[in-house]
């Protein structure tokens, strides 16, 4: 921890130094959206300055410019999460897009009436419902894995839903609504076993531990630009090479063909077969910029760090009579959900933004794991590299008092 | 140490939230609804006895925030012995205060409903205090098909 740049990392991020209702900011909501640093903000300013013109399609020295720079931080995605070819990574708006594009494309042609989907009780409705638009769709039929009350996935019971009638298994790498870690590796070689793709939801993993897809051997990963330091509006999907040239594209339009002729088009090779249309160019570019500023600090450091953050707040949250965490998994990410008696998230959320203080009231998207422990919502702080154990002590003592004027 | 917030969060607030008036069920009720506040999960079932167009008795069930059980609480209280023209009324006079959209609202006019004009300072709290009279309005144009503030 002595060696973590902390000082550093918060002075790149321009907004830690904002003052919110006239305190200072202590930004708990990065499951949500992380905030981003400098080297990010800058990137794109200069991307719009003197880079900017559409990409893949003029011969003029900013087309060129322009896609040289889209397509190196394809590069750098492939090379942050270990890809064996830069035509394994597809840009799409985000992971909502990316798991429907896996939904709607491999799915549509290899899922049919009577199949089985195996997806947990801890998904993101984004992991659910794509697939159960396809089950509509199709007739397919979604298994749901249970999970303990620490919100942990019972494994034994996740492996006796596989069969051969399985043809997916779509599992969250780490849970938003309870920062559960999930025993990817375990998962994917069940399913291996059996011949079942993976798909892994990795959303709120990406930004808190490296990923390897190669060493996961996950058939899909998918995550989200925002959560990982960059701009909103990108993400990517992952795909095993041999799937994704077997799936039909997603989109029709410009970028992704080879010829049009009204009787019949061809489609352009992989990755831009699934990239139809002008994408968000900029943001690809913060993207890669972001990837760079992280793997300046290093992801294992990164967890290093997070994980004492989240061993300090969880102490001193248990400390705190009336408070009561949900989610208590053995391995878990930096997130803390918790419920206090009596007093409603939502109230909290409005407490402690008067103190400058942002965390999340709601369902996060997760409305069956609220029902699991029959809340309507949690309160949730979810920590970022650039938070602080004295931000951690803000929280509490914010806590500790709002909980003495509910009475 | 949390001055900012007297406005939102009054003494009035703190005591409905504690101890919520007509906190039961009707068993005879003439309307039932149910309104739903997806982005917080706030649930509540609002229960009328009427005698003709009068509201005899108003009650609900459900949880939710302070500041929604607060503005049910405060609703079931204040609309008994109204008429239903009386009770769509308040609801519109209610609706322009906590939306701030009337500059000049009749705070009298409301009574004890005026503790709720603080929400108009916070938006992303405002569907939690008219949450029960969106349900209200939906019992007495006689919907029964659950309210939901989305
Ligand atoms: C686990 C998980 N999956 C999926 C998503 C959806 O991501 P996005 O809204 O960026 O598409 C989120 C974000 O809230 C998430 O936390």
């Amino acid at each position: 921890m002595t060696t973590f740049p902390i000082d550093k990392i918060r002075a790149d991020f321009p907004i830690l130094s904002e003052k919110i209702r006239g305190k200072d900011l202590v930004y708990l909501d990065n499951a949500a959206s992380c905030q981003k640093p400098e080297a990010v903000i800058e990137c794109m300013n200069h991307v719009y300055r003197h880079d900017y013109a559409n990409i893949h399609r003029g011969v003029h020295t900013l087309s060129v410019r322009s896609t040289d720079k889209y397509e190196a931080a394809r590069d750098k995605v492939r090379a942050f999460i270990n890809a064996a070819s830069v035509k394994e990574i597809i840009f799409v708006r985000g992971t909502t897009e990316a798991i429907n594009l896996v939904a709607q494309t491999y799915g549509k042609a290899n899922i049919k009436a009577g199949d089985e989907i195996v997806i947990t009780a801890m998904e993101h409705h984004s992991n659910i419902v794509p697939w159960q638009m396809l089950c509509e769709q199709t007739g397919a039929v979604l298994k749901v894995a249970p999970m303990n009350q620490q919100g942990e996935l019972i494994y034994d019971a996740f492996e006796t839903l596989l069969n051969n009638k399985t043809k997916l298994v779509a599992v969250v790498h780490m849970s938003n609504a309870l920062g559960t870690i999930n025993p990817v590796k375990k998962i994917i070689d069940a399913a291996h076993a059996l011949n079942i793709p993976v798909l892994l939801d990795g959303a709120q993993a990406i930004p808190h531990m490296p990923v390897d897809v190669q060493e996961l051997n996950c058939d899909f990963y998918v995550f989200s630009g925002h959560k990982l330091y960059g701009p909103s509006g990108i993400g990517v999907l992952y795909g095993k090479q041999a799937l994704l040239e077997a799936m039909p594209p997603y989109q029709g339009g410009g970028d992704m063909i080879r010829t049009v002729t009204f009787e019949k088009s061809t489609y352009a090779g992989l990755p831009h077969k699934f990239e139809a249309g002008t994408p968000a160019i900029a943001e690809v570019i913060g993207l890669g910029a972001a990837i760079d500023y992280l793997n300046d600090i290093g992801m294992t450091n990164i967890a290093a760090y997070e994980a004492e953050l989240l061993d300090y707040a969880t102490e001193q949250a248990k400390q705190i009579d009336g408070l009561k965490l949900i989610g208590e998994a053995q391995e878990k990410g930096a997130i803390l959900s918790f419920i206090l008696n009596k007093i409603h998230p939502h109230d909290i959320g409005t407490m402690l933004d008067s103190l400058g203080i942002a965390i999340r009231g709601g369902h996060h998207c997760a409305m069956p794991v609220m029902e699991f422990y029959g809340v309507p919502a949690t309160a949730r702080a979810s920590f970022a590299m650039y938070n602080t154990k004295q931000e951690i002590d803000v929280l509490m003592e914010g806590i500790k008092s709002l909980i003495k004027v509910f009475g | 140490m949390f001055e900012d917030l007297r406005d939102l969060y009054q003494e009035v607030i703190f005591d409905h939230n504690r101890n919520p008036r007509n906190f039961r069920i009707i068993e005879n009720a003439d309307r039932k609804v149910d309104g739903f506040n997806p982005l917080c999960g706030d649930r509540l079932t609002l229960y009328l006895k009427m005698d003709g167009d009068r509201i005899a008795d108003a009650s609900f069930q459900g949880s939710g925030c302070a500041i929604s059980t607060a503005s049910v609480s405060l609703m079931t209280e204040i609309i008994k012995d109204k008429t239903e023209a009386e009770a769509e009324a308040l609801f519109k006079t209610f609706h322009e205060m906590t939306t701030g959209k009337s500059e000049d609202i009749q705070l009298e006019a409301v009574g004890k409903l005026a503790v709720l004009a603080g929400v108009r300072e916070y938006p992303a709290r405002v569907k939690c205090a008219t949450l029960a009279w969106h349900t209200l309005d939906a019992a007495l144009k006689n919907q029964h098909e659950a309210v939901s503030t989305e």
